[in-house]
């Protein structure tokens, strides 16, 4: 569902240039997918940018007498809203300065893709998890279960990682299975039981993440798990020939990314070119159809929470050869949750959940810098990502925001409203 | 109510419709399906807002911006699928939204009072309910009683009763017909929407007649039943099917002592023992409910058989996936087609594949063959005539009759020896409707033997060469098409006559 | 011409599964009853296991050689699982369910305690203080989801309004503003859900989720743009006092667990008895049942639908963010990032584990309290049972209630679906 802007409004562009320009204000005021997503990250920054400003003392400070002088307070709220932003852009994207300090010899490339680096770093593993989302998302189930999912997936992948010992190469593929197969017993479980006792996903997965998670931080102080060195909770270290090869230090990119765009073509070709894919979609929209063509629901709600598990687990699996190195209680961090709202960003469609993803990782690499450079907490960039999919979920509120004209927008969410 | 228009998108389900009800008047609103008489009805009741026209009680003219507003009016409606909620007790749902309360804001229910109004109001009006049963355990003749006492309780002064008899035995019809002749009597006017020409002719005072969203005449009850019908398909219809006799072969399908229960895990089919032979159409007749249903998705694997068995030719089904007994050469359309017959944000040429998406030439377990599903799409678009902008529109974006020509399309794009079609042509229009009978009674003449269930009589009598008649979940026998129609009634109602044995061989 | 009907047929019968849900359960009684009988019996150390009817190890007190009680209660496990699977009269497997469940805890429990003590005082008012905000987080989601919208967003409400009394408890130095200010917390967030789910149809599980995340996050920031740089200005609420009631207060066990503590306690409490019976006693509780089944049907007799959906998710609101004081007003007297850790889903497993009633809500909100508290006692005693296997125990409840091993869990009809005039 992408933007039909461009094409028979570029041959206008050379006849008539004003009846372009209003055109494509036209269309872009026409509220279609992508519009819609921008307007709803730019309402996503500007309820960021009020917080930072009420929240911060010294700028309240100057609209206590905003009256006799108003422009006080402008400036200190605006160059603190840029400063904020301006780190968040420069720690996701590039910052221009190391560009140059790169060109003038001064500094190393590394340096200069430093923060297009770390963005890719946080994006590889909500890739995946979002692809597990989106995946049960198209079969008409809600996979919440993502966190654990994922949880477990790192446990697999790294205890394989530092617990056996095999040769480069094929150490990591075994630990990419282990972290998939870990995910995906953690799928089969609510999948299962929604084929066949039709308990609702949403709950089972919600309760199967609380037991991933206990059951990781009772994992990490076990002998043999834990390592012997350390006294706080933390494993052994994966072995070199497990982690996932990176480029050199300090760049944290990996090949995970890799893997994870593979992985979207894989789930696209398998939701649009596969019988598997065809199936998962009717069942998806009209269980009862499906049924009575002769599609099994429950092998499919089975098969398709084992993949979309799989997925999350090896999301979890990337984390840890890739970025962790080590099993820790926080070890999935948020990947799973995450995922959730990549996948609604991405509008549960395969290409668009990798972009979701790369954005979401952008604005946790940039968070950082905003937190050290700024002083802006990184919590501010959990806001963004949930005001973010507030408003692309809602998309009437933003066109009421916006005033836009109605036009066909995929709502999302809708289709899946269903009780328990 | 006059002028009344109502648009759903580009769609005008009501287009400038007056009607007038009198006091003490049973009008009939008579059209097929689909011709806008609920619509209507539910913007008299509040449930809709006309983009057009008025509404005037007694001279004065309102505006009802929900239910509350038409029962303030004096307006009852009593719908088609039931406005009940299944596990509240017969008195809690009809004291809903009207409650009898003690201790002020509190809001402390008097369930003492709210169950004598129940009991009060249904000696008054020979209506018997059980104030204390829970809904979802009465059967639906006692769940109609139910609606009608809930309206009734309410003081209304016009009651519409929209499509009463869909789900009652004819009997059962006459006693609510004796009771809405009563309730007239005492001076309520009673709006009775229907598409059934024998029941208006019974009871109406008056009758309007709509078709696609329009008036196209009012009559009196002594008008002929053809001329009623011309006037509600709006040309001479001939009902009858046009077909040679039936030259009938072998037994393909047998069903023999069949017990199927149904979701609440009741008994819905009963001992049924069947046979359709190659190259002719069993009709099942039948009151829908009677077990119709159930007995089909036995047949189709979509519903476990608690004893007997089915054969196809020497196969057995039972116990078989609902996918091996489609690939056995079993055609099967389904009675509800929005719901089990179509995936509506499908494509045309996705759903025309729907059960063969992993054979051959579509595809194989691995992989689809877009190409060969755009290819088949094209040619059954152009071979049944489903009218649709391009194979790739959603389904959803035609009309009923184009779905249900998707279905048969699909069920009939592969060599069956078995075709069960259920109720074929509900909610469609005439023009499909022989479009389908037609490909139906082609399909038997190809040698397929072929399983109608309808519950529509005409439709059954029409395609039929022998008649089997459904009554609780048992065929109490198996008729000729000549049978006469009163004769067909007794056995719809479980009445069994002269008929014990076949009659058709 | 015989004129016969269909009644006067004789019904055929066909067999009845063998395996009904009685018998089921009675094989999974038995086997976890062999369980306790075998493995607590045999791991259990033959020393006396002493349950202390005061806070510590003094006074009045039940024992039993905890090997022999291991054994016993295992056995009488056993028994209950034999009954069930002998068949009984349906009125009775609940009770002979029951039975063997809380035999089994006591069996377990005799492992456990042989050669220390227990103390059933501290215990129970223990897991009734855990169990406090499960109930309030419980009931908010009875309110909401009876009227048929759902609440995933229970957890957030606990963070509003436990971020909430902190902040206006402390500038205001008051533990009422404070109360006061948590429930407009926990109205906000409901608000949005409400706003969000019923005008603009979104998911009501996204919103749910996407909302905890919103709530994690402005509680997250705002505590370390505020609160952190200077506790004192804004993190130090004043604590909600303990109330004793003379007399009452020294009816052994009861007294102290009931009569001399803090009026959340006695809230919650309330609560469940005035929702269960407005819920089914009232006109506000029939509307809301009938809204939460059949939204149509209500429509059609005049209610209005929306309207009082929006009203029993604010309700929940003010119930949730209740339930948020007891995070910073009552457990501890600061409030601290995602101090809530998951509390949110052990309410919403309670409110399904209790099936959607309040009682049955209070009920498990108890028992997962009951299993934290054990939790908290056994690692401290330094028991070999992980905390961490006994702190699933909500959880594992959960999934085995909805998969419908033990009883049907239904949930209201229109749970989650937006009601839209067709």
């Amino acid at each position: 569902m992408t933007t039909e802007v461009a094409p028979p409004e570029k041959k206008r562009e050379e006849e008539k240039n004003e009846s372009f320009v209003s055109l494509f204000v036209q269309n872009l005021w026409s509220a279609n997918t992508v519009t819609v997503t921008f307007l709803s990250i730019f309402l996503a920054l500007v309820i960021g940018a009020i917080l930072i400003v009420v929240s911060d003392s010294d700028v309240l400070a100057t609209f206590s007498y905003f009256t006799s002088r108003p422009s006080d307070a402008f400036n200190a709220s605006w160059d603190l809203i840029s400063h904020a932003y301006g780190d968040l852009f420069k720690g996701a994207i590039f910052d221009p300065a190391a560009f140059q300090a790169w060109f003038d010899g001064t500094g190393t490339w590394q340096s200069a893709f430093g923060s297009i680096s770390e963005t890719l770093t946080y994006a590889a593993p909500l890739v995946f998890t979002g692809l597990s989302v989106a995946l049960a998302f198209r079969g008409g189930l809600f996979n919440i279960g993502g966190q654990g999912q994922a949880v477990i997936g790192c446990i697999t992948g790294g205890v394989v990682g530092f617990a056996v010992g095999l040769p480069v190469g094929f150490h990591l593929v075994v630990a990419l299975l282990a972290g998939f197969l870990g995910g995906a017993l953690w799928g089969f479980l609510p999948g299962l039981l929604k084929a066949r006792t039709g308990a609702h996903e949403v709950i089972t997965t919600i309760m199967l993440n609380y037991i991933g998670t206990l059951f990781l931080s009772w994992l990490i102080l076990q002998n043999g798990v834990r390592d012997p060195d350390r006294t706080d909770a933390i494993s052994k270290t994966i072995e070199s020939s497990a982690q996932l090869p990176a480029l050199p230090s300090p760049l944290r990119v990996h090949l995970g990314i890799v893997l994870a765009v593979i992985a979207t073509a894989a789930v696209a070709w398998l939701l649009n070119k596969s019988p598997f894919g065809f199936e998962l979609r009717a069942v998806g929209v009209n269980p009862p159809a499906a049924k009575t063509a002769g599609m099994s629901i429950a092998k499919t709600y089975t098969l398709l929470m084992v993949i979309a598990g799989g997925l999350a687990g090896l999301g979890g699996a990337v984390q840890v050869l890739g970025t962790a190195d080590k099993l820790t209680a926080q070890v999935a961090g948020n990947i799973g949750f995450d995922g959730l709202l990549v996948a609604l960003l991405g509008r549960n469609k395969p290409w668009g959940t990798l972009l979701a993803a790369i954005l979401y990782g952008g604005l946790r690499a940039g968070g950082n810098l905003m937190q050290v450079d700024a002083g802006v907490s990184l919590e501010l960039v959990t806001v963004l990502q949930a005001l973010i999919v507030i408003f692309i979920a809602a998309p009437a509120l933003v066109k009421a925001i916006f005033q836009l004209r109605a036009a066909r927008t995929a709502r999302l969410g809708a289709s899946m409203a269903k009780g328990w | 109510m006059r002028g009344i228009t109502k648009r759903f998108g580009d769609l005008v389900a009501n287009d400038h419709i007056d009607i007038t009800v009198e006091p003490g008047e049973v009008h009939a609103l008579l059209g097929e399906n689909g011709a806008g008489k609920s619509t209507l009805m539910n913007q008299l009741y509040g449930l809709l807002q006309p983009d057009e026209g008025e509404i005037l009680v007694d001279g004065e003219k309102k505006v009802f911006r929900s239910p509350r507003d038409a029962i303030a009016a004096g307006i009852g409606m009593v719908h088609q699928h039931f406005m009940l909620v299944p596990v509240f007790t017969v008195a809690e749902n009809i004291a809903l939204g009207a409650e009898e309360v003690r201790g002020g804001p509190l809001g402390w229910l008097d369930r003492r009072r709210n169950r004598r109004d129940v009991l009060e109001t249904s000696q008054k009006y020979g209506l018997p309910v059980d104030p204390d049963a829970l809904v979802e355990n009465l059967p639906v003749g006692a769940q109609q009683r139910v609606e009608i006492v809930k309206a009734l309780t309410r003081d209304v002064d016009l009651l519409i009763l929209d499509e009463p008899t869909a789900v009652l035995t004819p009997q059962e019809t006459d006693e609510l017909l004796a009771v809405m002749r009563s309730l007239a009597e005492t001076g309520k006017s009673i709006v009775f929407i229907t598409h059934k020409l024998r029941e208006v002719k019974a009871i109406a005072d008056r009758i309007t007649v709509i078709r696609r969203g329009r008036t196209v005449g009012t009559a009196t009850p002594d008008t002929s039943e053809d001329e009623l019908a011309a006037l509600m398909v709006g040309r001479d219809v001939s009902l009858e099917v046009t077909k040679g006799p039936a030259d009938p072969q072998g037994e393909v399908l047998k069903v023999a002592g069949l017990i199927v229960d149904d979701d609440r895990g009741v008994r819905a089919v009963d001992g049924v023992d069947l046979t359709v032979r190659a190259g002719e159409v069993l009709g099942i007749a039948g009151v829908q409910g009677n077990g119709q249903t159930e007995l089909v998705e036995a047949i189709m694997g979509l519903r476990p058989a608690r004893a007997g068995t089915v054969h196809l030719l020497d196969d057995p089904l039972i116990g078989k996936s609902t996918k091996q007994v489609l690939r056995s050469g079993v055609g099967y359309v389904p009675e509800d087609r929005s719901l089990d017959g179509v995936v509506k944000d499908f494509s045309v040429a996705e759903n025309l594949v729907l059960d063969m998406y992993d054979r051959e030439p579509y595809g194989s377990s691995y992989k689809l063959n877009p190409k060969a599903i755009a290819v088949n799409a094209a040619e059954r678009v152009e071979q049944f005539d489903i009218r649709v902008s391009s194979p790739q529109s959603a389904v959803g974006t035609l009309s009923g009759g184009n779905q249900q020509k998707v279905v048969v399309a699909r069920e009939m794009s592969r060599p069956l020896k078995l075709f069960i079609a259920s109720q074929p042509t509900r909610g469609v229009d005439v023009g499909s409707i022989e479009f389908i009978h037609k490909q139906i009674i082609h399909e038997r003449d190809n040698g397929t033997a072929v399983l109608v269930v309808s519950s529509e009589l005409d439709e059954v009598v029409g395609l039929a060469d022998r008649i089997a008649v459904m009554y609780r979940g048992r065929v109490l026998a198996i008729v000729s098409p000549d049978t006469p129609r009163e004769e067909l009634g007794l056995l719809m109602a479980g009445i069994t006559g002269a008929h014990d044995e076949e009659d058709g061989q | 011409m015989s004129t016969a009907t269909v009644e006067d047929l004789t019904e055929i019968t066909a067999p009845d599964p063998f395996w009904t849900r009685q018998r089921r359960l009675g094989v999974a009684l038995v086997i976890i009853g062999l369980i306790a009988a075998v493995v607590f019996g045999s791991l259990a150390e033959s020393k006396t296991a002493k349950f202390t009817l005061s806070e510590d190890a003094e006074g009045a007190a039940l024992s039993i050689n905890g090997q022999f009680g291991a054994i016993l209660f295992g056995i009488v496990t056993i028994a209950a699982g034999a009954t069930l699977l002998a068949g009984v009269a349906k009125r009775w497997q609940t009770w002979l369910l029951g039975l063997g469940i809380v035999t089994f805890v006591l069996s377990f429990l005799c492992w456990q305690v042989a050669g220390k003590f227990l103390p059933l005082v501290d215990t129970v008012s223990g897991s009734l203080e855990l169990a406090l905000p499960l109930i309030l987080g419980a009931l908010a989601g009875v309110l909401c989801e009876r009227s048929g919208v759902v609440n995933v967003a229970i957890e957030g409400q606990f963070l509003m309004g436990a971020f909430g009394a902190a902040l206006v408890g402390t500038l205001a130095t008051s533990v009422w503003a404070g109360l006061v200010s948590a429930i407009v917390g926990g109205v906000i967030i409901a608000a949005m859900l409400a706003w969000l789910a019923i005008r603009f149809l979104v998911d009501q599980v996204v919103v749910g989720i996407v909302l905890n995340l919103f709530a994690l996050g402005v509680t997250g920031f705002l505590y370390e743009r505020l609160m952190q740089p200077d506790a004192l200005k804004y993190n130090s609420p004043p604590r909600l006092p303990e109330w004793k009631i003379p007399g009452l207060a020294d009816i052994p066990v009861v007294g102290p667990v009931l009569f001399d503590t803090n009026l959340l306690v006695w809230i919650a409490l309330i609560l469940v008895f005035v929702i269960h019976f407005a819920l089914r006693r009232t006109r506000w509780g029939l509307r809301t049942r009938a809204v939460g089944e059949h939204p149509t049907a209500a429509d059609t007799v005049g209610i209005r639908v929306r309207g009082l959906r929006y009203m029993n998710v604010l309700l929940g609101g003010v119930v949730a963010g209740i339930g948020g004081a007891y995070f910073t007003l009552v457990s501890t007297s600061a409030f601290n990032k995602n101090m809530t850790a998951g509390a949110g889903f052990i309410a919403l497993a309670a409110l399904i584990f209790g099936r959607w009633t309040p009682f049955g809500a209070l009920g498990a909100a108890l028992f997962f309290g009951f299993a934290q508290k054990l939790a908290n006692y056994l690692s401290a005693v330094g028991s070999p049972v992980p905390n961490q296997f006994l702190n699933m125990l909500p959880y594992i409840a959960t999934i085995i209630a909805v998969a419908g091993l033990v009883g049907r869990v239904r949930a209201p009809a229109a749970d989650g679906v937006p009601y839209v005039k067709s």
